[in-house]
This record gives C-alpha cells, structure tokens and sequence, in this order.
C-alpha cells in the first residue's frame, strides 16, 4: 500500500527547493547584458551589482511568488469547484482588479503613492487601485455564489465566469473611449508583465502570497475529501463550508494582490496543478507545496526566455508561459492520461 | 443500554415539496435494518438526516445524544456512509480513498499514522480489497469500487453503517458479494447497519427487520413475512405481485406479474 508518507514529502519539497534556488540564481544572472556574480558581490556599486540587485533579483523574486502562488490558487480552486479546468483567472477577482487598475490609469495616470512617508520614494497607484477593485469584486462574487445561506460551487463557477466576462466589456470599452497612446499603455498592462523596480513591491507580494499559501496549505488533509464532493466530505467530517470560505477568501486575496502588481499571467494557474498532480499524486498536502515550487520555477525560467528571445525586447512572459508549458502539458497528458479520471 | 437511533416525529421537505411526513423509528445497537419503497419515498432523505447532511424538523438522536449536538467529526466517527454512487474528480489511488475515512481521527495537520493506515488495511481486508490498494479508484470496476468504498466506511471504525442501496449498480454476484459482507459485518463485528434498498428479494432474504416507506410514512415496520406481503406491496407501489414463502426459512419472496 503506497500511501504520503514523512519522507515522500520531505523528499519532493527539498528537491524542489533547491531547483527552486538554483533558478533563482541562474535567471538572476542571466539576461541580454551578461553579468560576474563575483564583481556584483565584490563591489555593490559596480554596474554589476546595480543590474543584479535593482533590476534582476526583484523580478525574479517577484517570479517566483507569483508563479508559486498562482499554482497554488489553481490548485485549492480545481479542487474546491471540482473542475479540472479552474483556474485563478475564473474567480472574478481577476476581472475586477483589472478593471481597477485601468480606472486608475484612466482618471489618475498620475498619481503616486510616497513609500514609508517618501523616504523609500514613489510608487505608481495602479497597484493599488487594482487591489481595491479586487477587494470589491472578491465581496461581490461572495454575494451572489451563496446558495441558501453558503457558498455555493457552481454558483461561485458561473458567477466568476459571468462576472469577467461583464468586466471584460466594460474594459473593452474604455479602451476604445481613450486615445491610441493610453489604449497601448492599458494593453499591455493588461498582458502582465513582471517588470518592477520596487523592493517594496516585491514585499508586498511575499506577505500576501506567503500568509495565503499557508492558510490554504493547513486546508490541505480537508481539500482532499471536498474532491469528492460536498456530501461525502460532509459525511468523512469535514465543515465543508468553512473549508470553501476559507479557501475563497484566502485565494481571493492572494489572486487580487497578484494581479493588481504583474496584471493577468495565464497558464500557470491552470497547468501547473495538473502537471504536479501527476507526478506527487493528488494529496493535497503534497500537492499544494509541491505545485507552489514548482510554479515559482516554472514562472522564473518563462520570465528569463521572455526577456532575452527578443533582447532588447521584451515578450509578454504569458506568450512564453503558453508557448512551452502547452506542449509539455500534452505530451505529460499522453504519456501519463490513464491517470485522469475521465 | 441506549438505542443506536431515535427518530420521534420526524418532518422533512424539499421547499414545497414533503418527502418525510412524521416518521417515528427506534433502532437498536446491533440490528441490521433495511429501509424500502419506492422512489421518491425518503429513504435517502433519510439517511441523509442520518448522517446529517440535511437536517428535518423532529427529535433525531444518535447514541442517545440530539444529532445537532456532534460535531462533524464526532458525528463521522459515529456513523459511516457507503453512498450509492461516488464522485471522483482527480486521480486517488484506492489506499487514499480509503485512509480518508480516517481524517476524523487524526489531527488535520498530519499525516496518517500507524493506527489509521492499521484501520485502513483491516478494513481492506474484510473487503477483499487490499489487492486493488495503489489502483486508481477510477480504473476499478463497479464492483471493485463498492467494495472500497465499504473499507472506506469501515476504516471510519463506526458503530453505525449507512448504506444507500449499496448494490444499486452491480450484477447478481457482486449484489450478493455486498449482502453477505453486510450481514457478516453485522453477524461478527456488532455493527448496526441501516441500509436502503431496492431488490426486495434480497431484502427479504438476508434483513430480519424492514421498514417499508410509503407517502413520507412508515407504512409497515417488522419481519419481512410482516411487511412483504401483497396487499401492503400494491398499496405503497401500485403493482400488483404474488408472494409464496419458498424453502424451509419461509422468507416471503415476491414475483413481479408481467
């Protein structure tokens, strides 16, 4: 009987972490102009350093958090709507931090925000506006997926789904209201992009995504029973609709901190989940820290193709996400199908 | 010693609709009980009160303790269900499925122990299932995967069993596979087991208590010769049937009039 055990997950979750900081390290070091860790660690003010440690290392940090935790949404989402094909941008919450960011950058393109009373300098408030329109449509969504007094799955599916699509033409709208220099700053705002400058950003990032995970991790042993359906879980003991609030709250707010920094990256949420849940299994405690590694990795790597493929140009990381993680998604699929429930 | 379920009064309805119309029922600790009727009766309604996935307007007590007054966990380590049919989304090997009875056991923040993964193996045992254990529950047949689920129930080491038609989808033999194991579950380990079913025959022959819903009522409570007779049978379905009581055990057994 091969059931999870301590050294199963003590195995995966350490191999993974190094993998982890290796790609951390390699994708720091490299980009279009290549850099000497040793002249960068020597001397903080060489040119090296300056690339390494303003430019480089927060973008891949930033990677890496949002990868992770994109998986990880993907993950508590597939199993809490129990539909394989869920993913963080069907929870409405995307759409709404979107719509946000754009009404930001619409009616007050600039404002900034000073960090620490200004003496970390200046942000850009699009963040935040995003945020807050996450924040207003994670309470929306909420309202209309309760179902005699609980959150509902098939509700909270149609109205995420219903709810982006509504967002998206209202969207869609305002691009065509505004001249053609805004229309382009919006769009590709909207693709997502993982540029930052700001450390202050990246901790931002870090505090909700790290608080989120775990929240949802400790879910873990109660998600593997929702998989088999609201009743069942029930019946094996489980509060059911505490677990599926918990869970939405949690990976709204970590959703909405995501998108309201890097914009919509796909494919992550959506493959990563599948990819792990055939290798580690379905195991929900394996599952969720093994598809948040795997996802900061997979993230970093798409990122660094996307800054040098075209160097100095710069690919919106989501055609690279889809370009490659597309593929090797189908050739896991056929290779490890019989695995799939169908 | 207390009942192992009273149910006093019981009312349930979908909104408008009424499915249970005061049902009065007394089990005791180590009967074996098999709920009939026809569709639509409230027999998985029931259950699920039972269970307390829905809750009715009436006195429900388990182990002589009001059902509202578990919590979750208490209530799934005092009844088990077998469901009818399982919804299965991602892949889990049988053993997972298995070992999930036991999350009301073991703190939510751990893995399974050896006392659990010990109740799983026995419970696999008794199921002829230990075999299928790293099968995917999806790869398994219909037979396969009610006998794991059974071991899941019982790896919940409760003293009560639920079981909602539990044969409902396989052939005579594994009908006849989850009969035996019932009563044999019933005969040595003292579970007290509550199960709805269809096959009147197979109830007749291996339940020594029935209790026949009818109109959100109990119509007929007792023996099978009691409850499975003509008239109480064209009264509550509508059709009409012959019953002989073949063999030396005299079990009524009823044929259906093409």
């Amino acid at each position: 009987m091969k059931v999870l055990d301590h050294r199963k997950m003590l195995a995966v979750n350490v191999a993974l972490l190094v993998l982890l900081l290796l790609t951390v390290l390699a994708c720091s070091l490299l980009g279009p102009v290549g850099i000497d860790l040793k002249r960068a660690l020597g001397d903080l003010f060489s040119p090296d350093a300056e690339i390494l440690f303003r430019a480089r290392l927060p973008r891949v940090l930033l990677g890496a958090a949002i990868g992770g935790g994109m998986a990880a949404c993907g993950v508590v989402l597939q199993a809490m709507l129990r539909n394989p094909l869920a993913c963080p941008q069907m929870l409405g919450v995307s759409g709404g931090a979107s719509l946000g960011g754009i009404l930001g950058m619409i009616f007050f393109p600039n404002w900034l925000l000073p960090v620490a009373g200004g003496l970390l300098g200046e942000i850009s408030w699009v963040p935040l506006a995003a945020f807050l329109g996450a924040l207003s449509s994670m309470a929306l969504v909420y309202r209309f997926s309760l179902f005699h007094g609980r959150l509902h799955a098939y509700h909270l599916l149609l109205t995420g789904v219903i709810f982006n699509s509504f967002v998206a033409a209202l969207i869609m709208f305002l691009n065509s209201i505004v001249d053609f220099y805004q229309a382009q700053g919006l769009l590709f705002w909207l693709m997502g992009s993982l540029s930052t400058r700001a450390y202050t950003t990246v901790a931002f990032i870090f505090a909700y995504v790290a608080a989120g995970f775990l929240w949802l991790w400790s879910q873990g042993l109660r998600l593997n029973l929702i998989t088999l359906g609201g009743e069942a879980a029930l019946q094996l003991g489980v509060e059911v609709a505490s677990v599926e609030r918990q869970v939405f709250v949690a990976s709204s707010l970590m959703i909405g901190a995501m998108v309201s920094v890097s914009g919509m990256i796909g494919f992550v949420g959506l493959m990563i989940p599948h990819v792990m849940r055939l290798i580690v299994g379905s195991d929900h405690r394996l599952l969720l820290p093994a598809s948040f590694l795997a996802g900061a990795i997979f993230l970093c790597w798409a990122d660094t193709l996307a800054r040098v493929l075209l160097a100095p140009a710069e690919l919106p990381v989501g055609i690279v996400t889809a370009f490659f993680g597309g593929p090797f998604f189908l050739f896991l699929l056929y290779r490890e199908g019989r695995k799939m429930p169908v | 010693m207390s009942a192992a379920i009273e149910i006093e009064n019981l009312f349930f309805a979908y909104g408008a609709r009424r499915v249970l119309e005061g049902v009065s029922l007394a089990i005791a600790k180590g009967e074996m009980v098999g709920v009939l009727g026809p569709n639509g009766s409230g027999k998985t309604t029931l259950l699920k009160i039972l269970s307390g996935v829905l809750a009715g307007v009436g006195e429900v007590k388990l182990d002589g303790q009001p059902i509202r007054s578990y919590a979750r966990r208490e209530l799934a380590r005092l009844a088990a269900v077998v469901p009818q049919e399982s919804e299965i989304h991602f892949p889990f090997t049988a053993a997972e499925i298995v070992l999930m009875a036991r999350a009301s056991h073991h703190g939510r923040l751990e893995l399974e122990g050896a006392a659990d993964l010990d109740a799983a193996r026995r419970a696999m045992a008794a199921t002829e299932t230990a075999s299928l254990a790293d099968r995917y529950l999806h790869e398994l047949s219909g037979g396969e995967k009610q006998r794991v689920m059974i071991a899941r129930a019982l790896a919940q080491e409760a003293a009560i069993l639920l079981l909602d038609e539990p044969a409902a989808f396989l052939d005579l033999k594994h009908q006849k596979g989850v009969f035996d194991l019932m009563r044999r579950l019933n005969g040595e380990r003292g579970l007290t087991i509550v199960a709805a079913l269809h096959d009147l025959n197979l109830a007749a022959l291996y339940f020594p208590r029935l209790v026949l819903l009818g109109a959100g009522k109990i119509f007929r409570d007792g023996p099978p010769e009691d409850v499975l007779t003509e008239a109480n049978i064209r009264a509550v379905y509508g059709v009409e049937v012959r019953v002989e009581r073949p063999g030396p055990e005299r079990r009524p057994h009823v044929f259906v009039r093409a």
